[in-house]
C-alpha cells in the first residue's frame, strides 16, 4: 500500500507525457461534408474533409501553387500528338485500413482504372452505388468527351488516351473528383452488402486516416504513419464544424481551435491587432464582374460598353464593399494566375469622357437594369451594395439604372436566358488554376449558349480561336503568349466591367506553423505543426 | 377518458394529411431548382439538366410526385437526401436527440423561471417587481435570437471565459453515440469530466433558446393569475379566512395553469423556430440547422419529410397538452 501514491504519480506522469506527445490540431471548418467520396460532390468544404486529407490523385497541385507535380503517378510521358498520356505509378503506396477492411495489396493500376471507369460509364456496377449519385465535376470538366480510354498496361503503368489534345488535362486530374479509391475496398464492401460505406467510411492513401464523423458536429482523423509522402507533423486532426464566422473567431480566440476559414471582412483589423493570433493572406483565384448582354442594343456596341465602364468608380467599390480587402480587377483572370497580362491598362474612371463617348455613339436617355445576386460569394461580399454604387455612378453620366434580383437558383438560370434584359453581377473561383478554366468557361463562343456560363453572350471569333489554340498547345510559353493576346481583345471589347479579385484570409493561432495557403482555396494540414 | 382520447386521435388524421400537402408543396412553391443550385455559377446544359431531373424524378407532374411521396410514406420510406444521398429518416434520427436535449433544457428553464415570476408579478401587481419583470419579459420577447446568442458568447465565453464557445462537448472526449443525448452518453462513457463538459456546453444555447418562451410564459402566467384572482371563488376563499398561501397555491394557481399549459405546449413550435437560429450560432448539430441547409439547397426530400416529422412531433405534443387539460379540468374530459 505504501507504494500506491508513487504508482499513481507515475501513472499520472505517464498519462501527461502521452497527452503532451499526441498533438491534436483542431480546424474550425465552415460547412458539413456532404459525403466522403469526393467524386459526386462539388463544394470546397466537402473536398477539404475528403479529397485532401484522405485521398491522393495521379497528379497533385504543388503546395501553395497551381503547378502540377507527381502524386500517385511518379512520372508520365505525353505522346507527340498530345493524345496519349502514359503514367508510371508509385510503388509501395499503402491503403488505409479500418474495422471492415484490411488491404492485402498496395495501390496499383487496377485502382486507377476503377476510379475513372466508375464515373465514366453509367453501366459500371459502382456508378450508382448509392441511388441518385451523379458525377458533376467529371461531367463539367468535359471528361466524358475528352477521355477515350483508361487502360492498365501493367500493375504500375496506366495509359490514358484522349479524343483531342487538351493542355489543362494534367491539372484536371489533380482536382478532387479524380481522387483514387481502392478497388479492393469496393469489392470488400460489395461482398458485405454495404456499398454505401464507400461514402461513409472512406479508405484512401492520403496523409490522414478517417476515424469518425458525427454529423454536423465533428470529423476526426488520425495521422497515416505509413504515408508515402512526408508524414504529417500532428497526430490527430479534428474538424469542429462551426457555420457562423463570428463564432469561429470566438472559438479561435478561446483556444478551442487552431485555424479557421473565411473570417468576416469587418473582423480582419481586429485579428491583425491580436497578438495571440496571426493572419495569412493571399490574392484569391477569383474574379467578380458585371456582364453586359452584348447581343442587345446599345450594349452590342463595344464603345458603349467601354463608356459605361469608364463611368464606374472601381476604387470606391473596393473600399466600400470589399472594405479594402480586394484588388480592383482589369483582366478576367486574377494576377496570381500564370499568363496574367499586367501590361494591360484599365479603363480610367472618367465620367466626363464617358459622357462624351456615349453622346458620340448617339446614346441618349439610356436606362438599363443591373442584376444583383442575392447571396454572398467569395468574389462578391455584397452585390446589392455594389449595384447601388454603380447606379449612383451611372446616373452621373445620364444612365438610369434599375436594380433587380432573384432567388439564387433562379438568378443563375435566368441570367443565362437568351435576350436577358440587363447586366449581371456574378463571379468565378478557379477550379484547377488553368487560365482556360476562366477564359473558356466564362467568355468563349462555346459557352455563350443556354447552360453555359458566358453571361455576356459575348462571342468573339478571334478571342475564341486564341483559346482553342492555347488549349491544344503543350508549351507553357506559347500558351502564355496566346492568353496574353486574348486578354488584350477582352479589354478592347469590354464584354464585362471587371470589378475585383478579393483577398483570401486565414486567421490562426500564433502557435501554428507550417500552414500553406492554397491559391485554389483548399485547406490542407499535413505540413502544420503546433508549438507547445 | 378513452372516448376523449379517441376523438382527439381522430382529429389527427386529416391534420396529418393536410401537413403532407403543405410540406410537399412548400418547398416547391419556392423558386429555384436543386439541379441549378448544384451546378452553381458554372451552369448546366439543357440536356444534362433534363437527365438529372429525370434521375431525381422531378420530370414527372407535381401531382404524380405527390402521390409517389405519399405512397412511399405509407411504406415508411421518407426518401433520400439529394445532397448527401442518405436516407432522410436516418439523418433525422442522428440529429434529433441533440435538438430534443436542447429544447427540453430550454423549456425547463423557461417554465421553472417563467411560472414563479408570473405568479409573483400577479400577486404584487403594480409593484417594482411586477414592472421590472414584465418590462424585461417584453425585451426578452422582442430579442433577435442571433444577436443575443452572439452577445452571450462574446461576454461569457470570450471576455469571462466561463463557458465554452460552441459545440456539444469538449473535443478531447470521444465516445460513440449510444442514446444521442450528450448528457446521458457522457455519463455512460465513464470518462472523467465528460458530463460537466457536456453540461457547460449546454448552458448558453439553452438560455438563448429559452429566452422567448420564458418571456411568453411569464406574461401568460401573470395575466391568467390576475384573471383568476378576481374570481368569486377566490374572494370567497379569502372571506372564509383561508391563508393567502393556500388561496393562491390551491384555488388560484391550479385554475390559472390551464392557459399556461396551453402556452407551454405551443412553445414547442416556437422552440423549433428558435432552434434553427440557436443551433446555427452554437454549432449545435440538430435538426434546425439541417432544415435551413436543406431549404437553401432545395433538397426537396429532406425539407418535405423533415417538415412532416417536425409537424408530427408538434401534433403529438399538442395532443399531450390536450390530454393534460383533461387531467387538470374534469369538465373538459367529460364534455
Amino acid at each position: 500500500m505504501k507504494h500506491l501514491p508513487v504508482l499513481a504519480t507515475a501513472m499520472t506522469l505517464a498519462m501527461t507525457v502521452t497527452m503532451a506527445e499526441a498533438k491534436t490540431f483542431v480546424y474550425c471548418s465552415e460547412a458539413s461534408p456532404e459525403g466522403f467520396d469526393p467524386a459526386p460532390y462539388t463544394s470546397g468544404g466537402t473536398f477539404d474533409a475528403s479529397a485532401h486529407p484522405i485521398y491522393n490523385r495521379l497528379t497533385e497541385f504543388k503546395k501553395g501553387t497551381t503547378e502540377v507535380e507527381p502524386g500517385l503517378a511518379e512520372s508520365w510521358e505525353v505522346s507527340e500528338d498530345g493524345l496519349e498520356y502514359t503514367f508510371k505509378l508509385r510503388q509501395g503506396v499503402k491503403w488505409h485500413s479500418n474495422e471492415k477492411f484490411t488491404p492485402t495489396r498496395d495501390f496499383n493500376a487496377d485502382d486507377v482504372v476503377f476510379s475513372y471507369e466508375r464515373q465514366a460509364s453509367a453501366d459500371h456496377p459502382w456508378n450508382q452505388y448509392v441511388a441518385g449519385i451523379t458525377y458533376e465535376y467529371f461531367n463539367s470538366m468535359d471528361m466524358p468527351n475528352l477521355v477515350k480510354s483508361v487502360e492498365k498496361i501493367d500493375d504500375y503503368t496506366v495509359k490514358i488516351t484522349l479524343n483531342s489534345p487538351e493542355a489543362p488535362f494534367l491539372a484536371n486530374i489533380a482536382m478532387p473528383f479524380a481522387s483514387i479509391i481502392s478497388k479492393e475496398y469496393a469489392e470488400t464492401l460489395e461482398a458485405a452488402g454495404t456499398k454505401e460505406d464507400l461514402n461513409n467510411l472512406p479508405i484512401g492513401t492520403g496523409p490522414f486516416k478517417f476515424v469518425a464523423y458525427q454529423k454536423d458536429a465533428v470529423i476526426r482523423y488520425t495521422k497515416n504513419a505509413e504515408y508515402w509522402g512526408t508524414a504529417p507533423l500532428i497526430d490527430d486532426l479534428v474538424f469542429a464544424i462551426t457555420p457562423d464566422a463570428a463564432v469561429r473567431l470566438q472559438k479561435l480566440k478561446a483556444g478551442e481551435c487552431h485555424l479557421m476559414p473565411y473570417p468576416a471582412p469587418a473582423d480582419i483589423d481586429g485579428i491583425r491587432a491580436d497578438s495571440n493570433l496571426k493572419l495569412d493572406e493571399q490574392a484569391g483565384l477569383n474574379v467578380g464582374y458585371l456582364a453586359y448582354n452584348t447581343t442587345i442594343a446599345p450594349f452590342d456596341n463595344a464603345k458603349v460598353r467601354k463608356a459605361l465602364n469608364m463611368a464606374i468608380n472601381k476604387q470606391a467599390i473596393v473600399d466600400a464593399v470589399f472594405q479594402g480587402h480586394a484588388e480592383g480587377a482589369k483582366n478576367p483572370i486574377p494576377p496570381t494566375m500564370w499568363s496574367y497580362n499586367d501590361a494591360i491598362v484599365d479603363d480610367a474612371y472618367d465620367p466626363e469622357a464617358s459622357k462624351k463617348m456615349l453622346e458620340e455613339e448617339g446614346v441618349k436617355d439610356l436606362s438599363m437594369k443591373i442584376w444583383a445576386m442575392p447571396v454572398q460569394r467569395p468574389y462578391m461580399p455584397n452585390a446589392r451594395r455594389t449595384a447601388e454604387m454603380m447606379q449612383e455612378d451611372l446616373s452621373k453620366v445620364g444612365v438610369k439604372v434599375e436594380i433587380v434580383s432573384y432567388e439564387w437558383g433562379e438568378y443563375l438560370a435566368k441570367s443565362m436566358e437568351a435576350g436577358r434584359d440587363g447586366a449581371v453581377i456574378l463571379g468565378w473561383t478557379g477550379d484547377n488554376g488553368d487560365p482556360d478554366n476562366f477564359l473558356s468557361v466564362l467568355l468563349s463562343c462555346d459557352s455563350a449558349v443556354e447552360g453555359g456560363a458566358n453571361r455576356a453572350f459575348w462571342c468573339n471569333e478571334e478571342f475564341s480561336a486564341l483559346l482553342k489554340d492555347a488549349k491544344v498547345t503543350a508549351d507553357p510559353a506559347e500558351r502564355t503568349a496566346l492568353y496574353e493576346q486574348a486578354q488584350v481583345i477582352f479589354k478592347d471589347q469590354a464584354p464585362w466591367y471587371t470589378i475585383a479579385h478579393s483577398t483570401q484570409y486565414v486567421p490562426m493561432s500564433a502557435k501554428v506553423s507550417g500552414f500553406v495557403m492554397s491559391p485554389l482555396g483548399d485547406f490542407t494540414f499535413e505540413t502544420v505543426d503546433i508549438a507547445e | 377518458m378513452a372516448r376523449f382520447i379517441l376523438s382527439k386521435l381522430l382529429y389527427l388524421v386529416p391534420t396529418f394529411l393536410g401537413i403532407t400537402i403543405i410540406a410537399f408543396s412548400f418547398v416547391r412553391i419556392l423558386p429555384g431548382d436543386p439541379v441549378l443550385l448544384m451546378a452553381g455559377e458554372r451552369g448546366v446544359s439543357p440536356e444534362r439538366h433534363a437527365e438529372l431531373s429525370a434521375q431525381l424524378g422531378y420530370d414527372k407532374s407535381v401531382v404524380l410526385q405527390y402521390f409517389d411521396f405519399l405512397g412511399r410514406l405509407f411504406q415508411g420510406d421518407l426518401g433520400n437526401s439529394l445532397v448527401t444521398k442518405k436516407p432522410v429518416l436516418g439523418e433525422f434520427m442522428a440529429l434529433f436527440p441533440a435538438t430534443v436535449e436542447l429544447g427540453l433544457c430550454a423549456i425547463i428553464i423557461a417554465t421553472l423561471i417563467g411560472v414563479p415570476v408570473g405568479v409573483m408579478a400577479a400577486i404584487k401587481r403594480g409593484s417594482w417587481f411586477d414592472q421590472i419583470s414584465m418590462t424585461t419579459a417584453l425585451v426578452g420577447f422582442s430579442m433577435p435570437i442571433f444577436w443575443w446568442g452572439l452577445l452571450l458568447i462574446i461576454f461569457f465565453s470570450g471576455i469571462l471565459g466561463w463557458t465554452p464557445v460552441s459545440g456539444r462537448i469538449s473535443l478531447m472526449y470521444y465516445f460513440p453515440d449510444t442514446t444521442g443525448f450528450m448528457l446521458i452518453d457522457s455519463l455512460m462513457s465513464g470518462q472523467k469530466g465528460a458530463f460537466s463538459s457536456a453540461l457547460s456546453h449546454l448552458i448558453l444555447p439553452s438560455v438563448v433558446l429559452a429566452t422567448i418562451p420564458l418571456a411568453v410564459i411569464a406574461r401568460q402566467t401573470r395575466s391568467a393569475m390576475l384573471e383568476v384572482m378576481g374570481e368569486d371563488y377566490v374572494r370567497t376563499a379569502r372571506a372564509k379566512g383561508m391563508p393567502e398561501r393556500r388561496v393562491i397555491g390551491i384555488h388560484a394557481l391550479r385554475n390559472a395553469m390551464i392557459p399556461v399549459i396551453t402556452t407551454i405546449g405551443l412553445q414547442v413550435g416556437v422552440l423549433m423556430a428558435g432552434a434553427i437560429l440557436t443551433e446555427t450560432i452554437f454549432s449545435w448539430p440538430g435538426i434546425g440547422k439541417w432544415m435551413i441547409d436543406s431549404i437553401s439547397r432545395r433538397d426537396y426530400p429532406v425539407v418535405q419529410s423533415g417538415l412532416l416529422l417536425i409537424a408530427g412531433l408538434v401534433m403529438v405534443v399538442n395532443l399531450l397538452v390536450d390530454l393534460t387539460y383533461g387531467l387538470i379540468n374534469p369538465r373538459i374530459r367529460n364534455k
